[in-house]
């Protein structure tokens, strides 16, 4: 069909090459520019910090090595504390929550997605809760739970140490968001997977378990690990509660010897804990989107 | 004639506003061949899918074995047993082997012992001819090995009939051809199916009888001859006639 339009492909003989401007980066001198502009702004950022008015003084009170190694290790004797023996702390609770986290969070994914009419009541408080400790700033969550649950006074929940209770503040936080990560997983699941898998009979339970959840583990993985690099990160908050973790030695440190050198002390070991977890993570990234690229 | 085993009656099917299916009717007998032909959104798919229950009638009736499938008693896992279903798209399982994937049905859904499936699950796929592929992943297969595949995790429930839907529609023309004749297997021997499709000599060929729908309404049916030969009505002819 031809149509009368004033529509028709050129004539002309088009030219590719890049301007002048642009051709200047090209090549061998794309390699020169990097290397110039990294030198520059690194250097630049180190200048910044020696030459700054207080340089030397942020030195001395920050990156002090006489008072870095006295608050990793601490001193028995001034009673100060080990930001090292701290950082221990952190790592138990986040081992400890990592685990409640995974099974409470699959728990509510699960909840609110399910069809079941007995469970009503209960996909209509998931999706509250989510709401809720998604809202609510994670410290917050820390200092009500932490003075709030002690003073109802119920006995053994009542008893319990202000690590336990920081650990529930980060099971129930970060809870709702593992929750999202799972639902987001297994609503990533193309629907036509569904629809194979219930056709040939299998129930709705065994549809999730045997064909849906394995597909979703791969995409829930990534997003997931970076939650839990969060949660290395937020055991920070222990402090608050006034568990002697890492930061919290840190700060009597600072406290007791004007130096914040304990400081940190404390944000190399975070440094030293969540990097690993980080690079994993953006390898399995990587991996996934190599394969997504590869498969298409 | 053998048995009356489906009876579709006036069946209405609503997406919203959306009449998909206006009070369709049609009969399936036992080792009967039907397919379904009509342009794309004439409700063929629909229609199919009601009868695996993976949709929900909204009026009319399917009886399926002489029950009701609307009757609120019906076990949908149950009737979805006994249907086979085969997805335009394949659908084969990623994650699992090309075996697995023909275990998964016998195995998980009629809790036979694996022991005993396996046999026949290789069976099948040495029938078509993919035995010695049972370990891989369904994406190392072609187009028309995965669909073939498809086919054969539907025949391993041993269903009492077989449901199609545009299965050769998202192959490769050089494809087509092997699934087809696996289609043609089945029908001689005796495999009751229910077939959407737009391969119009397949349906000449295989078809019992072939049913034309155009948007929502079950226009004509009849045999092959009846329908491809002389065709009654208008909207049939010019189908047809743009298919061809």
């Amino acid at each position: 069909m031809v149509d009368d339009t004033d529509i028709t492909l050129s004539d002309e003989t088009p030219s590719f090459f890049a301007p002048r401007r642009k051709q200047f980066l090209l090549g061998r001198r794309a390699v020169v520019a990097s290397v110039v502009s990294t030198t520059l702004i690194i250097g630049g950022l180190v200048a910044a910090f020696y030459l700054a008015p207080g340089g030397a003084i942020v030195r001395h009170d920050f990156f002090n090595p006489h008072d870095m190694w006295e608050s990793l290790v601490g001193n028995h004797h001034k009673s100060l504390n080990s930001v090292g023996l701290g950082l221990l702390i952190n790592i138990r609770v986040f081992l400890i929550a990592e685990v409640f986290i995974l099974t409470f969070g699959l728990t509510l994914a699960w909840t609110r997605m399910t069809k079941s009419p007995v469970l009503m009541p209960f996909r209509i408080l998931a999706v509250i809760y989510s709401d809720i400790f998604r809202g609510i700033p994670v410290l917050l969550v820390f200092l009500l739970i932490g003075y709030g649950v002690p003073g109802l006074q119920l006995g053994f929940i009542s008893n319990q140490s202000p690590e336990v209770y920081s650990c529930v503040a980060l099971i129930l936080t970060y809870s709702a968001y593992v929750a999202e990560v799972f639902r987001a997983g297994i609503f990533s699941v193309p629907h036509g997977q569904i629809l194979a898998a219930r056709s040939l009979g299998l129930t709705n339970a065994t549809t999730m378990r045997r064909v849906i959840l394995p597909q979703a583990v791969r995409t829930v993985v990534p997003p997931l690990l970076n939650d839990f690099i969060s949660l290395q990160k937020d055991t920070a908050l222990l402090s608050v509660l006034g568990v002697i973790e890492a930061v919290q030695a840190g700060t009597i440190f600072q406290d007791a010897k004007f130096n914040s050198s304990g400081l940190v002390v404390a944000s190399i070991l975070f440094l030293v804990m969540t990097i690993p977890l980080t690079r994993v993570t953006d390898g399995l990234i990587a991996r996934d989107r190599n394969r997504r690229l590869a498969s298409s | 004639m053998s048995e009356v085993i489906l009876e579709i009656d006036a069946v209405v099917k609503r997406f919203g506003d959306n009449e998909v299916l206006r009070g369709i009717s049609l009969n399936l007998h036992r080792h009967e061949v039907v397919c379904l032909i009509g342009a794309s959104g004439s409700g063929k798919s629909t229609l199919l899918r009601c009868v695996n229950l993976l949709e929900t009638i909204d009026g009319g009736t399917i009886t399926l074995f002489g029950q009701s499938l609307t009757d609120v008693r019906i076990d949908p896992d149950k009737v979805r047993r006994h249907t086979g279903m085969v997805f335009q798209s394949f659908n084969l399982f990623p994650h699992l082997s090309v075996l697995e994937n023909v275990l998964v049905g016998p195995v998980r859904a009629l809790k036979r012992k694996r022991s005993d499936v396996i046999d026949e699950a290789l069976q099948l796929l040495e029938r078509i001819g993919l035995r010695n592929r049972a370990d891989e992943y369904p994406d190392r297969l072609s187009g028309g090995q995965q669909q073939r595949v498809a086919i054969v995790r539907s025949l391993a429930m041993r269903p009492a009939l077989l449901l199609l839907d545009e299965v050769t529609s998202a192959l490769d023309p050089s494809l087509v051809g092997e699934v087809l004749d696996l289609l043609r297997d089945l029908a001689h021997t005796g495999t009751t199916m229910l077939i959407a499709t737009h391969e119009m000599n397949f349906a000449r060929d295989v078809a019992q009888k072939v049913a034309y729908l155009d948007g929502g309404i079950l226009v004509e049916q009849g045999t092959p001859e009846e329908i491809f030969s002389n065709p009654q009505h208008e909207s049939t002819r010019l189908f047809l006639e743009r298919v061809r």
